[in-house]
């Protein structure tokens, strides 16, 4: 076992693993943070999906190892603290999950998508989500809202610069 | 759960809640599963709560409503549709209560959620049940008044005097109301006055789904419990012949290995579980074991044999349905003009919800507490209850959401073994299969052939049609119904009568066992999943036999039954078939009814390289009475995604007992940029409310590859297949 510090939702966790231990594991078992799921173990769905510096990783086959103690992650739970990012109010308005499993590892890809391309034309979209699999298939919903949260993230810089 | 409600609580009990705490009204009802002749009591004037009794409201003096929800949440949406249900007769907004889905308790009745059946089944209980509530708080409200109940309405959880500002809480209500009668036969309210059915309203669950919140069987985490992962045979029914856990006890976080066994209905396997404080450390366990496996006789399973069997079972006329057959199908063949035959297969499909399964299950002292994602709570309680030895009022099952299921988890094998586990140790434990366990270890939806054989006359109308269902049964190989000398009832889905009226005069379906041990299990929409595929593709080689366009085939052979008829025509509106044909596009149609609701898509492909591309999906849905038209679309959709899913995308075979496919890199699902635009169109309808989670899938296939037929001028009848290499 080893002592490992990492900075997730902007709080300092020192944790005791294993250092093969995946990141998923740790933010579950040992920060006790559940909105991270399980899917595959192999980076193939992407419901494990978290942000690392801003770029969605696949926690489920990343080693704590592999994370310095200033690397800043993001889970679901530190994307708003109280369900207000424009992805999160956009999944609301457009009533995106059904069964909700994949939407944590859905919304912080698209978090990311937004970040660097504040336009992205459906092409784009269909390579951010490539990762993320909705067994549900919501991907129709998810789409029309990653669409008008683009909006509504570009209305927000337009009122904030005036 | 409150704690009133889980004690028994007598009449004297009730009255001294009443008076010190919180007062609460807890209404129940008989006769659940049929809806009808619904009695409604009011269990404070029952001297004990009897089994029979289906508490679904609560409300407390401070006026906070708790509504009961039997049926559990896996995406469809039961946790508002449901108690939406009774609020919209009890007059209470659903942001104004609280929702708690029901414990598998007798007193709830049948909680599976399963056969698209929640809403169609629970529509007048739900509402006699609120409408009860209701009538009791006016009464009481009237009485405290001293006016007529005529003077008083209810709204938004308060009661109010017509005409005047004076209204009263039903907090402030409810210990009264609870000492009146319950009405035998409330009055339910005209659809035109509702205020929440038929109304897109949002879905109460959905912020918790978007923000982490939201808690899952995955998320359980009970103090003192333990994390288990299961080495689970690699051929299904393999036995134990040694193994060495040395190695993983000494790994660190381990504090158990254990021989185990996985209980399912029809065989039991063997199996070796790592049991430790984390669930890494437990997978990590796990890949020490050194376990020798002994193949048993079981495991000589194949699926390529298993459809050789089919085809041979085809070849003779298997057990008749008697209802539905018409006339005498030998006769009207031998004197055909135009004889067409033809044979369409379907693969074992695993279900593949995003969360796998698992299950925390504590077994302390005579008694089970398990908190886990189960579509059935009532039929695990018995389930467990019979494994265990246990009483049944022992066992108490904490439902939480579902992160997919499809089926799935009505079958709770993942659920014993957690048991199974924590009997042991006498500790909660938490099992978490692998991706690869949910991949491998089935049940699977069974791999069918359907042999058609169909007759027409010179001027191209059907004189004969046969359906040969050749098959695995679900009834005989999970619920051990024998089947020596009939059909498989369950199995005729989707094409019996009710479900496909096309007027044939001569007409017989039927069905040929043929069993496997390869574990099965209804997987969404079940047999209709795979009988449409036969039954839609056959409908369209017929109509082109016949020189004649699809849908006016469809049209003149629906001609008595009005309902498809508006479906289909609503349908070519939608997609405008009668443009798409004149401009020369491949439209594919398809129409079932399974569950009793009628959906019809229209698939716009187009050709590309060897194989074609999908532009657009068009559907119309009459589910009846629509609760939520947004959540019935989503739900469309959803069925379209996971029925192209499974006609062009992925399949199980088995070879010696072994499950060839492991994970998602094998076992492949549409992504986001392989899904078309769809557009669904929900008929309005005062009819009853029929299903809604599954009506949409079986059309899928069928719908497409009509259409590659017209682009490409080849059939497909065998499933899945290549869309870019037909």
């Amino acid at each position: 076992m080893s002592k490992y510090s990492i900075k997730l939702n902007g709080k300092k966790h020192l944790v005791d693993v294993a250092s093969d231990t995946p990141l998923l594991w740790v933010i579950r078992d040992e920060i006790g943070m559940t909105g991270t799921k399980f899917g595959c173990g192999m980076g193939l769905c992407g419901a494990c999906t978290v942000l690392l510096n801003g770029h969605p990783i696949r926690s489920c086959s990343t080693p704590i190892s592999s994370i310095k103690p200033e690397d800043k992650l993001i889970s679901i739970e530190g994307l708003s603290t109280t369900t207000s990012h424009p992805v999160q109010l956009a999944w609301i308005k457009e009533q995106v999950p059904q069964c909700g499993y994949c939407q944590s590892g859905q919304i912080l890809a698209v978090a990311a998508l937004l970040d660097s391309n504040p336009n992205p034309t459906d092409q784009d979209i269909d390579t951010a989500l490539a990762g993320n699999i909705c067994r549900c298939g919501t991907y129709q919903d998810m789409r029309k809202a990653i669409h008008a949260a683009a909006k509504s993230m570009k209305s927000q810089t337009k009122t904030k610069s005036k | 759960m409150s704690a009133n409600t889980t004690k028994q609580t007598s009449r004297r009990d009730f009255i001294k809640i009443s008076a010190q705490t919180a007062a609460f009204l807890a209404i129940g009802f008989e006769n659940l599963a049929n809806g009808k002749g619904v009695k409604v009591r009011n269990l404070a004037h029952e001297p004990h709560i009897g089994v029979e009794i289906n508490p679904y409201v609560l409300i407390n003096e401070s006026g906070k409503v708790t509504l009961f929800n039997a049926r559990p949440d896996m995406g469809q949406g039961t946790s508002q549709s449901i108690p939406m249900l009774i609020a919209e007769e009890l007059e209470v907004r659903l942001d104004q209560v609280e929702i708690v889905t029901s414990d598998g308790s007798a007193k709830f009745g049948s909680q599976l959620s399963g056969g698209s059946s929640s809403v169609s089944t629970r529509y007048l209980p739900m509402r006699t049940v609120g409408a009860a509530v209701k009538e009791m708080l006016v009464q009481a409200a009237a009485n405290h008044w001293h006016v007529p109940v005529s003077a008083c309405y209810a709204k938004e959880g308060r009661v109010y005097q017509k005409n005047k500002t004076i209204s009263l809480g039903y907090g402030e209500l409810v210990a009264s109301a609870a000492k009146l009668p319950v009405p035998s036969s409330p009055v339910l309210k005209n659809p035109a006055d509702f205020t929440q059915i038929g109304k897109s309203l949002p879905r109460p669950e959905i912020p918790s789904k978007v923000n982490g919140t939201a808690k899952f069987g995955m998320d359980v985490v009970i103090p003192g419990m333990l994390y288990a992962s299961i080495a689970h045979a690699p051929s299904i029914h393999a036995k134990v012949k040694s193994y060495h856990g040395e190695k993983a006890i000494a790994s660190p976080g381990v504090k158990f290995v254990l021989k185990t066994e996985r209980k399912m209905p029809h065989a039991s396997t063997e199996a070796v579980a790592v049991l430790a404080d984390s669930y890494w450390a437990a997978l990590k366990g796990k890949r020490l074991l050194d376990i020798e496996w002994e193949s048993t006789e079981a495991d000589a399973m194949n699926t390529e044999k298993y459809f050789n069997q089919l085809k041979e079972a085809g070849k003779s006329p298997g057990f008749e349905y008697k209802e539905s057959l018409t006339g005498d199908v030998n006769k009207a063949f031998a004197g055909a003009n135009q004889l067409i035959e033809a044979s369409y297969q379907t693969p074992f499909l695993a279900h593949a919800p995003m969360e796998p399964e698992n299950a925390t299950v504590y077994v302390q002292d005579g008694k089970v507490e398990v908190w886990a994602p189960v579509q059935g709570p009532d039929s695990l309680v018995t389930e467990l209850a019979t494994y265990l030895g246990f009483k049944k009022e022992h066992v108490k099952i904490n439902v939480t959401f579902l992160g997919g299921a499809f089926g799935r988890k009505a079958y709770y094998d993942y659920v014993l073994e957690a048991a199974h586990l924590s009997k042991q140790i006498n500790a909660p434990v938490k099992v978490i299969w692998t991706r690869e366990d949910d991949t491998q270890q089935g049940p699977f939806r069974p791999g069918m052939l359907s042999v058609m054989k169909g007759a027409l006359d010179a001027q191209g109308k059907v004189q004969a049609f046969e359906h040969r269902l050749n098959g695995a049964s679900i009834l005989n190989q999970v619920f051990q119904v024998p089947l020596d000398n009939a059909p498989d009832p369950w199995a005729e889905e989707g094409i019996n009568l009710p479900d496909s009226p096309y007027t044939f005069p001569n007409r017989r379906n039927s069905f040929s066992l043929v069993k496997t041990k390869i574990p099965i299990l209804w997987w969404r929409s079940v047999y209709a999943s795979t009988n449409l595929f036969g039954q839609e593709s056959f409908i369209d080689e017929l109509a082109h036999h016949a020189k004649k366009d699809p849908l006016a085939f469809r049209l003149e052979l629906l001609a008595g039954s009005p309902r498809f008829v508006e479906v289909l025509k609503k349908l070519a509106e939608l997609s405008n078939y009668q443009q798409l044909k004149a401009q020369g596009k491949a439209v594919g149609i398809a129409i079932a009814r399974s569950f009793s609701s009628i959906c019809a898509h229209a698939i716009v492909v187009e050709k590309q390289g060897n194989g074609v591309l999908i532009k657009k999906v068009y559907s119309v849905i009459d589910c009846g009475v629509a609760i939520n038209p947004r959540n019935i679309k989503a739900q469309v959709q959803s069925n379209i995604t996971m029925g192209l899913t499974a006609a062009i995308k992925n399949e199980i075979t088995v070879v010696n007992g072994q499950t060839q496919q492991s994970n998602f890199h094998d076992y492949a699902v549409l992504r986001q940029g392989e899904i078309p635009e769809m557009e669904v169109f929900v008929m309005p309808s005062s009819e009853a409310p029929g299903g809604v989670g599954e009506p949409g899938l079986p059309p899928v296939a069928p719908a497409l590859c009509n259409a590659v037929f017209l682009a490409t001028g080849k059939r497909v009848r065998t499933l899945p297949f290549d869309i870019s290499n037909v």
